[in-house]
């Protein structure tokens, strides 16, 4: 599909139907495949086989789940908000829909080559808060609009310090648009000049999608599934086909941005299929990583979430902005990016650390119900 | 009519739509939702005056940021179960206003000679040039609003907390 995209189709209606069939085409069969992959990385973590049954490896589990979805009743409360309530799914997922238009997959195919494609994406992505808020606000129900409004917390917290990374990034390179991005990197990839920065993107990425261990709005053991609490069949399918799209525009972003996209190593003299693989091959790590970040770290609970968001991720941002102005602005030589910023990795490895290995009894806390002793709720069931 | 003007068009009338819809709205909430949509309407205008930053911008900011500080306010408070609250006494006076508004900035804009008139192109603002605007010519105004900003953020919560006891020990 992708290889016929690179030739001139000449019109510019017919070319952008075949973007964006092939973008659709891209993220279901991408979903689908994740949700399978989700599955078993899980299982294997949790020593199990996962999905066996359905075609080799369990491999058509995701087929017929979408089969039984779709043919599932589409059911409304009586007393929710009908409009709103419909429309939410669609608001949730048009912008991670939208976001694939403007990402460079290889060096010469993209829907569209945008000048200023890294804002657009940060842009568009940050409106996806609107459907949750739509979803909690319309379900006319306590937990999902508890789940909605933590959604949205969420969502627009750690939009800045994921902004603020990035602006770090285009710092160095002096450019928004991803291709001159993925260009600079042609020999040395951006994660080794700014450790920080990428840290700070991976988290910042972690919170957005709402993965473990900031899967807080979804929280099954505090607002059971949050602002999906009451949606069924299609319309809940549609919020997963958005959180899996999501996955994949995130660690594409961070794919192109930090770890050199399709350019390094080699990239740009040995062709097309070695671009698609290095693009692929770094997307995929990507999504490993956050898949198994997923299975391996307990939920946070709402304060530490965001206290960590604005006492310690924005100033670490600031941090990262503030060196790499000092590298610019003084002429210094390339080494000293990768010097400073992972002086102020090893200080945020050091911030986490003594935070987690404090004696939970000298620790400041607030807690929920004054009276009652309060255990941490980091020991949730999981998904 | 060429494609840009049918954009032009549809994109104008979601925005009207959206205007309308924010102002006769029942529901504050369905009000707040409109205005998102007429936001982004309006950020699709400035996309066909090739003004790209400001659209995303406009995107990014308004229709991102602080819609959800209205949806957030409507959500926690009490206001979605009043909504005889959306039409007060006042509303003769303020379709006046917003007339008379609206028929100044019509007339203003049809009797303005506007830079790109004669060639009938749109100049464009490189995005580099806004930038240095920006943080190098005016870059001392620039600082006064953040720091007015930042004032009016302190007071607020300084306002917010008047009435929780002072324990912090630190």
């Amino acid at each position: 599909m992708m290889l016929a995209l690179t030739y001139d189709v000449g019109n510019i209606w017919l070319d952008s139907l075949l973007g964006l069939l092939a973008i659709i085409v891209l993220m279901t069969v991408g979903a689908l495949a994740l949700i399978w992959l989700e599955r078993k990385v899980s299982a294997r973590i949790q020593m199990r086989l996962g999905p066996m049954r359905v075609g080799p490896y369990g491999l058509l589990q995701t087929l017929a789940d979408a089969v039984k979805l779709v043919g599932k009743e589409d059911m409304r409360p009586r007393s929710a908000d009908r409009w709103v309530f419909e429309l939410a799914p669609f608001v949730v997922f048009v912008p991670a829909f939208v976001a694939f238009v403007a990402i460079p997959f290889t060096r010469d195919w993209a829907v569209a080559f945008l000048d200023l494609g890294l804002f657009f994406i940060v842009a568009v992505t940050g409106l996806s808060f609107v459907g949750f808020l739509m979803a909690g606000w319309a379900s006319d129900n306590k937990y999902a609009l508890l789940g909605g409004l933590r959604a949205a917390a969420q969502l627009i917290s750690y939009e800045i310090p994921m902004v603020l990374s990035l602006i770090a990034v285009t710092m160095i390179v002096g450019s928004l648009n991803l291709s001159d991005i993925v260009i600079y990197q042609g020999r040395v990839p951006l994660f080794v000049w700014q450790p920080l920065a990428f840290f700070i993107f991976i988290v910042a990425a972690l919170a957005e999608l709402e993965r473990q261990p900031f899967d807080i709005p979804t929280a099954e053991s505090e607002v059971v599934g949050g602002p999906f609490i009451e949606y069924s069949g299609i319309r809940w399918s549609i919020f997963y086909l958005a959180s899996y799209t999501n996955l994949i525009v995130y660690s594409l972003l961070g794919a192109l941005v930090f770890l050199g996209g399709w350019d390094w190593p080699l990239g740009r003299e040995a062709g097309l299929w070695l671009q698609v693989l290095l693009t692929f091959g770094k997307t995929m790590f990507l999504i490993l990583l956050f898949m198994w970040v997923r299975f391996a770290m307990p939920r946070l609970r709402i304060d530490q979430l965001m206290s960590y968001c604005w006492k310690v991720l924005i100033p670490l941002a600031f941090l990262q902005i503030f060196l790499n102005g000092l590298v610019l602005v003084y002429g210094w030589p390339d080494f000293t990016l990768l010097l400073t910023s992972g002086a102020g990795l090893l200080l945020a490895g050091y911030i986490v650390d003594r935070t987690v290995r404090a004696d939970p009894r000298t620790l400041r806390m607030v807690p929920a119900n004054p009276g009652a002793a309060e255990p941490a709720a980091a020991d949730s069931a999981g998904s | 009519m060429t494609v840009a003007q049918v954009i032009f068009y549809v994109v104008a009338a979601l925005a009207v739509a959206g205007g309308l819809g924010v102002v006769l709205a029942k529901h504050a909430v369905y009000a707040a939702l409109f205005l998102i949509v007429a936001l982004i309407a309006v950020a699709g205008v400035y996309i066909l005056l090739a003004s790209e930053f400001l659209a995303l911008v406009q995107i990014l900011i308004y229709a991102g940021a602080v819609t959800v500080l209205l949806l957030f306010a409507l959500m926690l408070t009490r206001t979605s179960d009043l909504p005889e609250a959306m039409t007060g006494a006042q509303w003769p006076v303020a379709g006046l206003v917003a007339a008379l508004l609206g028929g100044a900035i019509i007339a203003t804009v049809t009797t303005s000679d506007w830079p790109g008139d004669e060639d009938g192109m749109i100049t464009r603002v490189p995005f580099d040039d806004l930038g240095s605007a920006l943080f190098q010519q005016w870059a001392v105004p620039f600082e006064i609003a953040s720091l007015v900003l930042f004032v009016a953020l302190v007071g607020a919560i300084v306002l917010a907390r008047e009435d929780e006891p002072e324990e912090e020990g630190e």
